[in-house]
């Protein structure tokens, strides 16, 4: 596949293992003219906040960034809808000449009084910064008219990458946080952080701590309500899913309430199983609550192992690739694939960091390619070299997977099944299963070639 | 009920919209650039716009979309965005090598004023686009219009940048297809090759975005217009543009530039449009119609007149882009079904709106029209006035559930249902199938709300 270049901007931003001494660039803003898979500033923070289901998010700026965002994420409610409609200034040429305050004014003053949310998150966008927008005076004015917090969130999409996104959320959501009574709240108890529930995740896990004994005082942001968040500072300890999202707030909430906390992955049965044992040794002076953990754990994965074996049998020696958002995905991803007896030849992601891929070259076999901010035509180069059999990746890698002929998995937030948790592995290992083994694959080229595969891409 | 926030009560909103049934420029124009061969779309403004473009236009089509961007920074807001867009054109022919670059701005390149000819001419100069090879660019402010105004602009960049003419007049007809499906697209100029008519059809997504599964991921796909024959279309004939608002510009341009004759009709959907496309086909190209055509059309005459009784007086609400809504509505009268909420999203104009209500002057019910409106309106005044079926895009969806109204989906986007980038709704064939998918709603839902008593079996 040498038809294909590589940017030679680009070369420090992939490494085979093996090839040479471990060494990648990273967290460097993308390369103009790149097809990146990677997103913007606002897109990190409206990620994050968009949960909060009794908020309301208004998207100060054009249209296209309400649009785009209108209820995409399956982030999904047990009570409130509010965060699933989409509420933009929608500003017009005027506004750009004339400025947008009076129009933001306005259409929170309309909103406020419509919907009676719990709270407002104003979400600035590009141009609002360039014209000159004061919008935190504008929520400041609004939240003393109307009586509830008004936050503006310093989104602008050019002032950074995604992760200065999940920044400038934690600032917005932060100032929530303290305003609320601890009042009932248990030595034993949690914050779950960066756990979005996606098709109910969020609930599974918090079935398991609240099963150990421990109570959950709010999910950030999944399933989210304002209260929750006022009244999180009276939590003992925080769980940190993701690599980047939430890890601001737990380092906010640490320096301001002293409130320690622990990273977590939910997604695999060692990781999810850790995130469990983690927070029960964390109250050790509880010792029913490991015994009450062990026996969770015992319960959960001798209920699905059968099938997990079973599933196996057709997956072992198959190849993965894998491209996500957060390379801290990655690391459980390449656990729960060794359960499925599956190597990962390709593991890349968009906002890792220098340690994130030191740790993921560890984890993986050698000749394994890791990429950071990669682009389809980098990405489709490996995974014909490296003859993967299935794709992980998000909405923009799985029609590229499917012209390739393999089976794609999606691990973003268009899954609609819960992933996370011991269910979770059961789900993923059957839609890897579904995907990979599908009768449609006998129709692709690339799959009646196997074995001629490479001579056939080099031609 | 989802969307249980609704207020039955219609307040004048003065400063927002919520749920958008329009979105911004520069997605058009992505659109749009996709319709020429080997040609890849370039966003010159932040990662995120183009980011969301690609996954909105995928969740749509179900196929990889490839574009690029000038990812603006800080630095590239303050001091403009010249620096990012050489070099990514350096880039992209470097590494993806197109054949083309469409550089399409955004809302904050616009506002920061960035002269795009300039910065090409100046990447020119530096020898940064090889030989052979071309740039060009559509000015598409996020903040004036909407995604069909991006399209528009676009399609009128094809014939500013290319168009030629040679003072020869061929006998070649331009197509100008409008804001459509690529299925819709084939259809137009299946209909013109059936009578005989050389054509050039831009833009052409057609085998661009609905493409074979060919076990290889290819970034520049069959299908588009080339840029010779863009170049050639300044000698054709004459130009049929479909839809007013999206492909106007670029039909009076090529006339004012070229002397190429222009007739602008409604989108060819339904009988009476379809009959009006072919009649100017025919007038303009000076063929006859053959007889294959006078079959489908005679067929769509009986189809009519087998199933009026299940259509007529039924009251309908449409929402979607304005060229469809308008030739819909023609449709839909000529069924003797009483549109009566009529909604676009995008600004069309005055005359475009005095169109839309001379269409349904017919209509014996109180019709409600607003150019522009958004999708919260449209539920609003379907609660106040109830409808037998809604035409609209998968947001509709919402409205259809919680109202419990029949819904058939049409326009942009659709992301949960399959066929709209396979079957033309266009032509008489395409005016069959979407009879076929009213009717379908229509006596689906007769058949649901029968009782045993009623129930019939031959309808």
């Amino acid at each position: 596949m040498s038809a294909i270049p590589i940017l030679e901007a680009r070369k420090a931003q992939i490494h085979q293992k093996g090839a040479e001494p471990f060494d990648i660039t990273c967290g460097k803003h993308s390369l103009a003219g790149s097809v990146s898979q990677r997103a913007c500033v606002f897109c990190g923070s409206r990620v994050v906040l968009y949960p909060i289901a009794d908020a309301l998010h208004l998207i100060h700026g054009p249209i296209g960034c309400a649009a785009y965002t209108w209820d995409i994420r399956g982030a999904l409610s047990s009570g409130p809808q509010l965060h699933r409609l989409s509420f933009s200034t929608d500003l017009r040429e005027k506004d750009v000449i004339f400025g947008g305050e009076k129009k933001l004014a306005a259409a929170l003053d309309e909103l406020i009084d419509a919907y009676r949310p719990k709270a407002a998150f104003v979400y600035s966008t590009c141009i609002v910064g360039i014209i000159g927008d004061d919008v935190a005076a504008v929520c400041r004015k609004l939240a003393q008219d109307k009586g509830i917090p008004v936050l503006p969130v310093h989104s602008e999409g050019f002032k950074g990458t995604k992760k200065d996104g999940y920044k400038a959320a934690c600032d917005a959501l932060f100032r929530l946080v303290g305003t609320g009574s601890t009042e009932g709240i248990s030595p034993l108890s949690i914050n779950i952080l960066g756990e979005f529930n996606i098709g109910g995740e969020a609930w599974m896990i918090r079935k398991y701590y609240e099963e150990m004994g421990i109570q959950v005082v709010s999910i950030m942001t999944g399933d989210g309500r304002v209260d929750d968040v006022a009244r999180s500072h009276g939590a003992s300890l925080n769980v940190v899913q993701c690599s980047g999202a939430l890890t601001f707030m737990a380092d906010m909430m640490k320096e301001t309430y002293g409130i320690p906390y622990i990273r977590a992955s939910y997604f695999g049965i060692d990781d999810m199983a850790k995130a469990l044992y983690d927070v029960a040794a964390h109250f050790s002076t509880q010792p029913t609550v490991m015994e009450t953990t062990r026996r969770i754990v015992r319960r959960e994965v001798s209920a699905i192992m059968p099938e997990l074996y079973r599933l196996k049998g057709d997956l072992s020696g198959k190849r993965a690739a894998i491209y996500v958002g957060g390379a801290f995905k990655a690391f459980s991803l390449i656990k729960a694939l060794r359960y499925l007896g599956m190597a990962v030849v390709l593991v890349g992601s968009q906002t890792g960091s220098k340690a994130d891929y030191a740790t993921l070259q560890e984890m993986c076999n050698a000749g394994t390619v890791i990429l950071d901010d990669a682009n389809p035509l980098e990405l489709s180069k490996y995974i014909i070299e490296k003859r993967a059999d299935l794709f992980i990746g998000g909405v923009k890698e799985r029609p590229i997977a499917f012209k390739m002929g393999i089976g794609f998995c999606d691990h973003n937030h268009e899954r609609k099944i819960p992933l996370a948790g011991f269910e979770g592995m059961l789900h993923f290992a059957r839609e890897v299963h579904a995907s990979v083994t599908s009768p449609v694959w006998q129709f692709a080229p690339a799959r009646k070639l196997a074995g001629h595969r490479e001579e056939e891409f080099r031609a | 009920m989802l969307l249980r926030h609704t207020p039955t009560e219609i307040k004048e909103r003065s400063a927002l919209t919520v749920n958008p049934a329009k979105t911004c420029q520069p997605i058009g124009a992505m659109y749009a650039a996709l319709g020429v061969h080997g040609c890849l779309p370039h966003s010159h403004g932040s990662q995120g716009c183009y980011a969301y473009h690609r996954s909105a236009l995928t969740r749509h089509f179900k196929e990889p979309v490839v574009a690029a961007t000038s990812a603006f920074t800080e630095g590239a807001s303050v001091f403009g965005g010249q620096a990012n867009l050489v070099q990514a054109i350096d880039n992209i022919f470097t590494v993806y090598n197109p054949e083309v670059i469409a550089v399409h701005t955004t809302c904050l390149s616009e506002t920061i004023g960035d002269d795009v000819p300039q910065i090409v001419a100046k990447a020119k100069a530096d020898g940064k686009v090889p030989e052979g090879k071309y740039v060009f660019h559509a000015n598409t402010p996020s903040y004036v219009g909407s995604h069909v105004t991006g399209f528009a602009n676009m399609t009128k960049a094809m014939v500013e940048y290319f168009a030629e003419a040679n003072g020869l007049k061929s006998k070649t007809i331009n197509l100008i297809p409008g804001y459509v499906e690529p299925a819709d697209m084939a259809e137009i100029r299946r209909l013109a090759t059936v009578m005989g008519i050389t054509t050039i059809m831009f833009p052409d997504t057609a085998k661009v975005l609905n493409g074979p599964l060919t076990g290889k991921y290819k970034m520049f796909p069959e299908g588009g217009v080339t840029i010779n024959e863009l170049q050639k279309c300044g000698s054709s004939a004459g130009t049929v543009a479909l839809g007013r608002i999206a492909s106007m510009p670029a039909a009076r341009a090529l006339d004012a530039k070229c002397k190429v004759p222009c007739q602008i009709l409604d989108l060819p959907i339904g009988l009476t449009a379809t009959d009006a496309f072919v009649d100017t086909l025919r007038q303009t190209a000076g063929v006859s119609v053959p007889d294959a055509i006078n079959l489908e059309r005679g067929q769509l005459v009986d189809t009519i007149s087998d199933w009026h009784q299940y259509l007529y007086g039924k009251r309908v609400a449409i929402v979607g882009d304005p060229d469809q809504v308008l030739a819909l509505t023609r449709f839909l009268v000529g069924l003797d079904m009483r549109p009566v909420h009529i909604i676009t999203g995008s600004p069309s104009g005055k005359k475009y709106e005095k169109s839309l209500r001379d269409a349904v002057a017919r209509v014996p019910d109180a019709v409600n029209i607003r150019v522009p409106g958004d999708m919260l309106l449209f539920h609003q005044w379907l609660k106040n006035n109830p409808v037998d079926l809604i035409i609209g895009n998968t947001y509709a969806k919402y409205i259809a559930k919680d109202e419990d109204i029949p819904l058939v989906r049409y326009g942009f986007p659709i992301y949960d249902r399959m066929g709209h980038s396979y079957f033309s709704t266009m032509g008489y064939r395409g005016a069959l199938r979407l009879m076929e998918k009213i009717l379908d709603a229509i006596l689906d839902r007769k058949d649901r709300d029968a009782d045993d008593i009623t129930m019939e079996l031959v309808m």
